[in-house]
């Protein structure tokens, strides 16, 4: 049960990161379907810091807070590519998503190859490479639960957004730029400089989150495999949540319970005796999703402006 | 010489061809209200937009209080305490009025938005006013005429001494006009100086000292309202004399061809229901107006009765049959027609070619398909004959896009092809709505030339004059309710104003 | 109106001019930032391996070994030994088309369907599934694929029409539903009927059900034949280039297409209109669902290639390079053809690169950003169309401000 435990809120972190990022920007108007395509970015930048970190020889403690920052600017240099198209370029945000996602796939694979210097695209930062710094590092115990590092950032960042949006001025006039972009311009508000910092926190949290997703669960990863399709959840996450950060944090723990059960179900002795093939428990949280976005859609409450490009010319 | 407070001089605005402001030039004195007449198109918004600071004018000076600023954009215009109320209302809402009033302008405690202090400036300055809004209310849960407050509040808030109005009365019953125009005074007795864009001649006698006029982009010159008739301004705005009243013959009510009973239609937005057990009757030969102030019904009355939308009690006839759950096409093949309220939402695919939306009606009947194919012969002799006899004007003819083709034109196809369908009943939805004087005549001599054809006609209206011109019988809707029926001759527009108020009702009458 | 009938098909000639030269330029710059990441990475390499070379002799490199592969693609001399490359391309090519046009059908309905890869896997393992278990001939085979695609593409259809769930949500989380379910569904443990343990596949086709694959053709170039006798080329292509050519019509010239398009552009005036914009939602996400699935019959009956259950944790590529394809094409069915050539053609290049240095993947790059640039690719059309049209438009500017409500 420990391991449910671990799994589920590992998970959990993940897709309450991302959903989170994916908030702030869809919040300012922008959809952010590139979020897959930001993790993998974010993930792989990570891993590789790790290792420079580690050749490095920088102590540990600040070697973790490093590859976590850096892969959290890693994913928002990416998605400044989502906010100059999908801003000023007023191109179709979907579209524009949906190219970033596939170009980070390919350009992790390229990158991951290089760095091997061969046709593999597996990076590793476990601890049997006699690493000083490597994954397990990044997790730490309580009692016999194993907690991670990336757990204690996403609950920050929650209580953070909660702040930033109802409490701050920045929350007030990013989410009127996503429900009435003209009313924001005519108090003075900038809109496309809104945006931007919707995109750009997106991509910062959606980077930690592709760490926080290959991180603390394994020790090597194989780039070929984008994110597996949780840069996608995590917009399910978004939008069973409503666009709001205590939301999100519930559905994020509702979906990674279906998540981490692919990861053990072979060791609940109930779900074992089912005899069931591992790819149902992957396809879980996928169908999951579609039955809970098939019974919340009708009530859902999206931005309103989300996905217009907004152009100050036209009005 | 005059103690002017803002003076836009020799303004020049162009958009891809087409000059909004051409050399225009207005001054505005402190303390007064100053009208800015003109039609739809004339260039009023622009001029406006330019002042506020959201376009940038190719050519001319602005000055504020004798010295040349720049306004680049809406910051610099607040700066310069000059304010704002569009005519479509830019307020966000999902946020409480209160959130709405201080956004871009909100006093912070440190990261932390001091609501607190906020919301004890509002409540003082909607009391001093005379401004009644309740702060905490969300702007999709309150009235127009609320909202209409809330963008007042929001100037008054960033202390602004020159205001500007779009449009602010197009949206209000006269009894709203009248408070609106007290207030306005109200502030020119504070030495605050007001600009009123308007397009009806009758409110800038009431409230307006000077006027100036715009026509087609150009600025005409600036009048003393007191010593200028209603009819000189009007041809001022025009160009010409202007047949404001449009002549037609005595109504022959014929058979029955619309009947409506008790028909109950839920709302998309709030609870209530939007049309309340709602009874009404149309003969062939008549023109039936419904009459009210948008947002009481209408547009779900009218998606009822055309099958956009499902009511969920009463019943529909046409011509005698029960088209209460007939799909949209079933009643259009019974002869109903539908100009509809927004040309651009329903009335017209912009992206399509201009054949391709005269034939949006009619391109499954035989006469255009043969086994599923279009005839695109057929449909472009079709639309060059509508082009032809209802003179629409577009680039290149049957293949111009719509979305290219000016306003007044757009809807002139709409009107070509929904009469040219010879239908039984024709519905008509704000069928003038921000056109030029040209069109609106044209379309309203198409409406009673179909009544006279002995067509019956629905005509759903905001426009008083409108109304009170084609209308053979009016009836008041007020909150999803018919509140009073009378007759154009014998009633007035003040009577009709009560009703649309809700101040009064009355049971209908037979 | 004397104007009447003057300029009929003008319009629409300068706007299709506008497209092409749109997409070329879209192709231009992918091209471009494909090279400069090639230099990129033979640079480091060697860099690594401790050789330097001149930024001149490293040009030379790039080229040689790398960039001269991409475009020269399939015809690539080493490679093209008895028309193999030429083959591969065609091979990879067909079922590009048919994604290609499964996105565009969409989005003339005005949806995305970024689900032609999971709709590509389903279709592939009901063709998969009649061919060597039912046996069937390959033109059943190529229907029952089609099936399978039309089945999954319904589903995004329905859950939009009747949920009002978001077709891109939907159709994302089926990719790796319908994913899963096929590498279940053909593992099953190791027992599935189509799964050979040997070689942890399924079983080839040509042992199977030789009447299963499609039919093959040759072309005598200079009296000899073009493709060797172990490489010919199917009639996927001809099969594709059709049925693009069926599509084009529809769209174009029936009620049919008419209704799709009216409410693809503007679905309150398709209702009003009296069209069933429901009807037409599932009707055009099935059709595309079917056009993907049909693809994926045309390459898995080709016999080149089987279904590895254990490996496949990715969605297939073609799929999401549909999206490419009916971009460059402007959603264009003719237009498809040949953007799918084009992507056949860099990807089976990227293959023939010097793969201890440049990686396959850089022709995927090249193509993500081709989808990225043609995302805004509307700034360039409008810019050439500008070139070549000076007409005014007739746009009055309080009717530009109305719209903004």
């Amino acid at each position: 049960m420990w391991l449910l435990l671990k799994y589920t809120l590992l998970y959990a972190s993940v897709l309450a990161l991302v959903a989170l990022g994916g908030m702030f920007s869809e919040r300012s108007g922008v959809i952010n379907i590139a979020l897959e395509g930001i993790m993998v970015v974010g993930g792989l930048i990570g891993v590789v810091m790790i290792n420079l970190l580690n050749a490095a020889g920088i102590p540990v403690f600040l070697g973790v807070l490093l590859a976590i920052l850096i892969s959290g600017v890693a994913g928002a240099v990416y998605s400044s590519l989502l906010a100059f198209s999908a801003v000023n370029l007023k191109a179709d945000q979907t579209i524009g998503g949906t190219a970033l996602n596939l170009l980070a796939t390919a350009l992790a694979v390229v990158i991951a190859k290089r760095i091997n210097g061969t046709d593999s695209p597996k990076i590793s930062y476990n601890a049997n490479t006699n690493k000083v710094l490597n994954n397990l590092h990044f997790s730490f115990q309580i009692g016999p639960l194993t907690l991670n590092w990336f757990i204690v950032v996403a609950i920050v960042a929650l209580i953070a957004a909660w702040f930033i949006l109802y409490r701050t001025r920045f929350g007030m006039r990013l989410m009127a730029c996503g429900e009435h972009p003209q009313a924001a311009d005519s108090v003075g508000i900038n809109v496309y400089k809104m945006r931007w910092c919707g995109v750009l926190i997106s991509g910062f949290l959606g980077g930690i989150g592709g760490m926080a997703y290959i991180v603390p669960a394994v020790g090597d990863w194989n780039f070929e495999m984008g994110v597996a399709g949780m840069g996608f959840l995590a917009l399910a996450v978004m939008i069973f949540g409503q666009w709001k950060p205590m939301g999100i944090a519930a559905a994020a723990l509702f979906f990674a319970v279906f998540r981490a059960m692919a990861n053990i179900f072979d060791s609940i002795a109930f779900l074992n005796a089912l005899n069931w093939p591992k790819e149902i428990y992957n396809m879980m949280p996928f169908i999951a999703s579609m039955v809970v976005l098939a019974f919340t859609s009708k009530k859902s409450r999206a931005p309103k402006a989300e996905g217009i490009p907004y152009d100050k010319g036209s009005r | 010489m005059a103690d002017y407070v803002i003076e836009m001089l020799n303004i020049t605005k162009e958009f891809p061809g087409i000059k909004a402001n051409d050399n225009v030039t207005l001054q505005l004195k402190r303390g007064e209200i100053h009208a800015l007449l003109g039609e739809n198109g004339a260039g009023k918004s622009t001029l406006m937009s330019v002042l506020f600071g959201l376009y940038q004018p190719e050519a001319g000076t602005i000055k504020k209080d004798g010295k040349v600023v720049e306004i680049r954009n809406p910051n610099d215009a607040t700066a310069l305490h000059i304010g704002m109320v569009h005519q479509h209302f830019k307020l966000v809402e999902c946020f409480t009025v209160l959130d709405n009033i201080i956004l871009g302008a909100e006093p912070c405690n440190g990261l932390v938005v001091d609501r607190a202090r906020a919301r004890k400036r509002v409540v003082e300055l909607s009391e001093r006013y005379g401004l009644k809004v309740d702060p905490d209310a969300r702007i999709e849960d309150i009235s127009v005429g609320m909202q209409q407050r809330v963008e007042i509040l929001k100037m008054l808030y960033r202390d602004n001494e020159v205001l500007i109005f779009d449009e602010p009365t197009a949206v209000l019953t006269p009894q709203e006009i009248d408070e609106l125009m007290q207030i306005m005074r109200g502030f020119k007795a504070e030495g605050k100086s007001i600009l009123f864009i308007t397009h009806k001649l009758a409110e800038i006698k009431a409230v307006a000292d000077r006027c100036s006029v715009l026509r087609k982009g150009k600025y005409m010159g600036t009048v003393e309202v007191a010593d200028t008739s209603v009819e000189e301004m009007s041809r001022l705005m025009v160009g010409r004399d202007v047949q404001l009243v449009s002549t037609k013959e005595e109504a022959k009510p014929g058979e029955e061809i619309l009947k409506v009973e008790n028909l109950t239609v839920p709302s998309k937005v709030h609870k209530n229901n939007a049309v309340k057990s709602v009874s009404l009757e149309v003969h062939a030969g008549e023109i039936v107006c419904l009459a009210g102030i948008e947002g009481n019904g209408q547009t779900e009355f009218v998606y009822a009765l055309t099958g956009l939308e499902k009511p969920s009690e009463g019943t529909i006839t046409l011509c005698g049959q029960d088209i209460t759950k007939m799909p949209i096409r079933g009643r259009s093949k019974l002869g109903m027609s539908h100009i509809p309220e927004d040309r651009h939402k329903h009335g017209l695919v912009l992206d399509y070619s201009l054949e391709n939306n005269m034939v949006l009606q009619r391109y499954w009947e035989k006469e255009f398909q043969r086994a599923g194919f279009i005839k695109s012969r057929e449909v472009r002799a079709y639309s060059d004959r509508l082009i032809e006899q209802y003179d629409v004007r577009s680039g290149q003819g049957s293949t111009t896009i719509a979305r290219s083709m000016s306003g007044g034109n757009q809807q002139k196809a709409i009107v070509a092809r929904e009469i040219d369908k010879d239908p039984q009943l024709l519905i008509a939805v704000q069928p003038t709505r921000g056109l030029d004087v040209g069109a609106i005549e044209y379309i309203h001599k198409q409406i009673i030339a179909q009544r006279d054809a002995g067509k019956a006609v629905l005509l759903v209206s905001l426009e008083l004059d409108e109304v009170m011109n084609l209308s053979d019988r009016i009836l008041v809707m007020y909150e999803g309710e018919i509140v009073g029926e009378f007759d154009p001759k014998t009633t007035d527009v003040q009577t009709l104003g009560l009703y649309m108020a809700g101040a009064k009702r009355k049971d209908k009458e037979g | 109106m004397s104007k009447k009938n003057t300029a009929p098909r003008l319009g629409s000639a300068v706007g299709g001019i506008g497209s092409l030269l749109a997409s070329l330029t879209c192709i231009l710059v992918g091209l471009v930032i494909g090279f400069v990441v090639l230099l990129v990475l033979g640079w480091i390499t060697l860099a690594q391996d401790g050789n330097s070379l001149t930024f001149g002799q490293m040009l030379t490199k790039t080229w040689n070994s790398g960039f001269k592969a991409i475009l020269s693609g399939g015809f690539y001399s080493t490679a093209n030994a008895m028309g193999m490359g030429v083959r591969t391309e065609i091979l990879q090519a067909a079922p590009l088309v048919m994604t290609g046009l499964s996105v565009a059908f969409a989005f003339k309905t005005g949806l995305f369907n970024i689900g032609a890869a999971g709709q590509y896997t389903v279709g592939a393992y009901f063709a998969l599934y009649s061919a060597i278990v039912m046996k069937l001939p390959w033109w059943a085979c190529l229907l029952a694929a089609a099936l399978g695609g039309a089945i999954w593409g319904s589903i995004p259809g329905l859950f939009k029409a009747f949920l009002n769930v978001n077709e891109v949500i939907t159709s994302i989380m089926f990719n790796w539903i319908g994913l899963y379910a096929v590498n279940t569904l053909i593992y099953q443990g190791g027992t599935g009927v189509m799964f050979n343990t040997n070689t942890t596949k399924t079983y080839t086709i040509k042992q199977a059900s030789p009447g299963s694959l499609l039919p093959t053709f040759n072309v005598g170039i200079g009296g000899k034949d073009y493709f060797g006798a172990m490489f010919l080329p199917t009639i996927g292509i001809f099969i594709a280039v059709a049925v693009a050519v069926v599509v084009w019509v529809v769209l174009n010239k029936t009620t049919f297409g008419y209704e799709l398009k009216a409410c693809g552009h503007n679905k309150d005036a398709a209702k009003y209109a009296g069209i069933n914009d429901k009807k037409n939602i599932v009707l055009s996400m099935t059709i595309a669902g079917a056009l993907a699935g049909l693809g994926a019959g045309l390459f898995y009956l080709s016999g080149s290639k089987e279904w590895e259950p254990l490996v496949s944790t990715a969605l297939p590529a073609v799929g999401f390079n549909g999206i490419s394809v009916a971009l460059l094409a402007s959603s264009n069915p003719v237009g498809c053809i040949f953007s799918a050539l084009f992507i056949a053609h860099i990807t089976v290049g990227g293959g023939f690169m010097d793969a201890s240095v440049f990686p396959g993947e850089v022709s995927d790059i090249i193509s993500g950003v081709v989808i990225y640039l043609c995302a805004f690719s509307l700034l360039f059309k409008s810019g050439i169309l500008k070139f070549f049209t000076r007409k005014p438009k007739t746009v009055s500017p309080e009717n530009g401000k109305e719209r903004e409500a």
